[in-house]
């Protein structure tokens, strides 16, 4: 009896360790993924595709970064930074550099090289580009007072700083090269990060393989990795469902997940989660009669977002009904507080009433017409742009599209001529301060293509910006997106992107995140076989 | 003939420079420019008119058009067709990554579909109005209403599906590994190859029936010839000269046209490279990229000229 009492205990304990045993990460293998679109240079601080993050970050490392198994895509942790200390006036931030962090070309990392890097990206020299230098605009001076300490002084406080040091974008670039041609990084790549560069062959594919100097010991777990670049969304299911690629790291439309689980079955795992990516309407405040915050209100109202979540999340990749935030995640208004805005009611025959009065109110005839402007994509502009249409002639607006071409489309709008259009945002993390930063009046983004200014609008988002505790400052980001989506109407939101990544079984250590620019470092992912 | 062949290439330098002029210009009526391509399309929250500005300045795009002209057409003259708008690269280095696969591709499919076109079309004719013509009329009317891209879909499906297989997604060069380069190369080029092969194989049928009813043919007859010596000695070196010319023009087409197929394929060609010129407007690289495809066209037509001199002794250029 003991005997049969000690194989049970024994056999529980072993299926107990199996799975775990199973999960252990496994060395070895090629990562292969396509990605949609190629990098024009190697520099992220220069460019803002996520075709430059996909292949590229592999080889770089930030100073810190988001956590690769946080699913909210907010928490930042450290990374070539293994601590830091914030002053009790919030405008020091102290960062402790790891030792022994080395460049591929065997020099090691130093303070210097964070400095650099960073004025590179703050205070760029003239003639150098820095897409996101806007993003540190509180930052008074780095400062490197030690080998391994790296400094930054702010202006004033900020919510978001700490977030910002994670940005995908910030690679950490060596001080001497920067300091010889700050141009360099544009055309050459040398990081710290747990892959080293092998091959770019244009329009084809980049290769990397494993450094084995990597300071995290026993990281990565690949071999090396293949960026194959694929445009046609076609080809890039099919070489997910011919074997012939592990994992697409941007996403897929639910039919496409759907046609790839059909062919591989147990071998594909999908991993879904919303995107932080929208597409809103903006209406041009300097065109009659949407300088009228009536009929802006009207055209929100109009929109029975609920419905939508269900029917369109079957064809496009939208899902989620949203606020200025990703549903999920820290500052995300709860459903229950989004339903009272407008444009949220769940009685869609009440909001449609209440469209209706407000176009009557503002002198708007019945079966008024006007141009809605889209973006030649199809894939959600097309089907959005339809049901937007579709809801607006429920209230008795008639509405012809106009679409133009992606890549004559933002300068078109940015002109000014469109009444009502299409936009759109995509954010790095999620953050308050970079989600909301386009809703910023005209003067102060020129981004927003709405032409509105709104100074009340522009303190709230300030005010959020600089209030470090967080449930004051989800306070006022509810009161942001109260004044931007109700009260002024300004811009009105569709649905919150759907990220859909279905990928070969093999693959793990890999977690989905709300944005597509986030957890490309490959160093945590490893295959099965 | 070399005094012929002068001044035919004198003759492309107003031809190309037509070219230029019209392309240049009309690449600055789209609206949008690669600096707005590349900062506004992406959804970003930061952007900078300073930065758009410094960009377009580096580009010389604040340049007034006459000078951008001017010193495009410098290059030119220099064989230098300058660095993409886009990636910074010498637009050479761009094309000639591209022109490897194109032009294999070009070729291979050109071979299939003269295979195809010239056996089939003389069969066709000399069996006019039995089964094996109508069988031959159907297979080129399939081809010419199948799209190379459609044929290209389906044969990936079957592949999928049937085999379990997919074609390599990443072009090895031949020299490399002939067998990866086939089975990448080979779907394509069938696809492609059978497209053409259908206005090659009727354009050799009508060409070979008129040949056929010839007063030479018929005194080849009467003599008592063969007639595969009637149709290889007599009729094929005449009835070949219009499908030498479609067949010719094709390839000419092949290597830069084949944007869709090779999309379907995920070739890394002079097609795709073609739309994402357009798409970024990356002037340099495209104007470049007509450049290139009108020199082949023009080269292409004076080879055929040459050709039908060749292969038609009462054809001669002074």
């Amino acid at each position: 009896m003991e005997r049969l009492a000690r194989v049970a205990v024994l056999a529980f304990a072993a299926m107990l360790a199996l799975p775990g045993l199973a999960q252990s990460p496994r060395s070895g293998g090629e990562l292969v993924f396509p990605v949609p679109s190629e990098p024009p240079s190697y520099d992220g601080h220069r460019e803002e595709t996520f075709g430059l993050i996909h292949p590229i970050a592999p080889f770089y490392n930030t100073l810190l970064r988001i956590d690769p198994n946080d699913k909210s895509g907010t928490k930042a942790v450290p990374s070539l930074a293994e601590s830091w200390t914030v002053s009790s006036d919030k405008l020091t931030y102290t960062f402790k550099l790891r030792k022994g962090v080395k460049f591929h070309d065997g020099s090691e990392m130093t303070s210097k090289d964070v400095k650099a890097s960073y004025d590179k990206i703050i205070f760029p020299p003239a003639g150098v580009g820095s897409s996101r230098k806007g993003q540190y605009a509180d930052v008074a001076a780095v400062e490197a007072p030690d080998a391994y300490t790296v400094s930054f002084r702010l202006k004033e406080p900020s919510a978001s700083f700490i977030s910002s040091m994670a940005s995908p974008w910030n690679f950490i670039y060596k001080a001497d090269i920067l300091a010889k041609d700050p141009h360099w990084y544009e055309k050459n790549i040398m990081g710290t990060g747990p892959f080293t560069f092998v091959e770019h062959v244009k329009g084809s594919h980049i290769v990397g393989k494993k450094n084995p100097n990597y300071w995290d010991k026993g990281k990565p777990y690949l071999d090396g990795f293949r960026a194959i670049f694929i445009r046609d969304s076609a080809s890039q299911v099919a070489a997910i469902r011919g074997e012939r690629a592990h994992i697409q790291f941007r996403g897929f439309s639910p039919a496409e997940r759907d046609s790839i689980v059909s062919t591989l079955g147990k071998k594909v795992t999908v991993q879904e989660s919303p995107w932080d990516c929208i597409l809103m309407v903006g209406m041009n405040h300097e065109k009659k009669p949407f300088d009228d915050k009536r009929v802006r209100r009207a055209l929100t109202l109009a929109l029975d977002r609920n419905q939508a979540s269900k029917s369109l999340s079957k064809i496009a990749i939208v899902k989620e009904v949203a606020g200025v935030q990703v549903p999920g995640t820290p500052y995300a208004t709860p459903p229950a507080e989004l339903a009272k805005l407008a444009g949220y009611w769940p009685d869609i025959e009440k909001s449609r009433a209440e469209s209706r009065r407000l176009l009557k109110e503002a002198g708007v005839p019945e079966g008024f017409q006007f141009t809605f402007t889209n973006r030649g994509v199809p894939m959600p502009y097309e089907p959005l742009g339809v049901w937007l249409i579709d809801q607006w002639r429920r209230v008795g607006l008639n509405v012809q599209q106009q679409v133009i071409e992606p890549a004559a489309y933002f300068g078109t709008i940015r002109k000014g001529d469109a009444q009502v259009f299409m936009d759109f945002q995509c954010g790095y993390i999620v953050e308050p301060d970079l989600d909301m930063y386009k809703f910023l009046s005209s003067e102060r983004n020129p981004a927003n293509y709405g032409r509105y200014k709104d100074p009340v609008l522009d303190a709230l988002y300030d005010k959020q910006s600089r209030t470090i505790d967080f449930e004051e400052r989800g306070q006022i980001v509810q009161q942001f997106e109260k004044r931007l989506l109700d009260e002024e109407a300004h811009y009105l939101m569709t649905l919150q992107w759907h990220r859909i990544i279905p990928h070969s079984a093999k693959v793990h250590g890999w977690t989905i995140t709300p944005s597509h620019y986030l957890n490309n470092t490959l160093d945590t992912v490893w295959l099965s076989q | 003939m070399a005094s012929y062949i002068l001044k035919r290439l004198a003759a492309m330098v107003p031809t190309l420079l037509g070219v230029a002029v019209l392309i240049f210009l009309l690449l600055r009526v789209v609206p949008g420019d690669v600096v707005e391509a590349r900062y506004l399309t992406q959804g970003s929250q930061f952007q900078s008119q300073e930065l758009m500005n410094q960009e377009r300045q580096k580009l010389g795009l604040d340049q007034p058009l006459w000078r951008q002209f001017a010193t495009w057409m410098a290059g030119l003259a220099r064989l230098d067709f300058g660095l993409s708008m886009w990636t910074s690269s010498p637009i050479s280095e761009e094309i000639k990554l591209r022109f490897a696969l194109s032009l294999q591709l070009a070729l291979m499919a050109s071979t299939i579909a003269t295979l195809l076109a010239i056996p089939l079309g003389i069969l066709a004719a000399v069996k006019q109005d039995t089964w094996v013509d109508y069988a031959v009329r159907v297979f080129s009317i399939a081809g010419l209403a199948t799209p190379s891209f459609w044929l290209g879909i389906l044969m990936i499906l079957v592949m999928l599906t049937v085999f379990k297989w997919m074609p390599p997604v990443v072009f090895t060069p031949i020299w490399v590994n002939p067998w990866d380069n086939l089975a990448q190369l080979i779907w394509p080029a069938l696809a492609v190859g059978y497209r053409y092969s259908a206005v090659g194989t009727r354009m050799m049928r009508s060409a070979m029936l008129e040949v056929l009813r010839e007063d030479y043919i018929r005194t080849a007859r009467a003599k008592g010839l063969r007639l595969k010596l009637i149709l290889t000695r007599h009729a094929l070196k005449n009835a070949i000269l219009p499908v030498l010319t479609v067949i010719s023009l094709e390839f000419a087409f092949l290597l830069g046209g084949l944007v869709v197929t090779e999309q379907v394929f995920n070739l890394n060609g002079l097609g795709m490279l073609f739309v994402e010129a357009i798409s970024r407007r990356d002037y340099t690289l495209t104007q470049a990229l007509v450049m290139l495809v009108a020199t082949v066209f023009l080269l292409v037509n004076l080879a055929v000229d040459i050709a039908y001199a060749w292969l038609d002794p009462r054809i001669r250029y002074r």
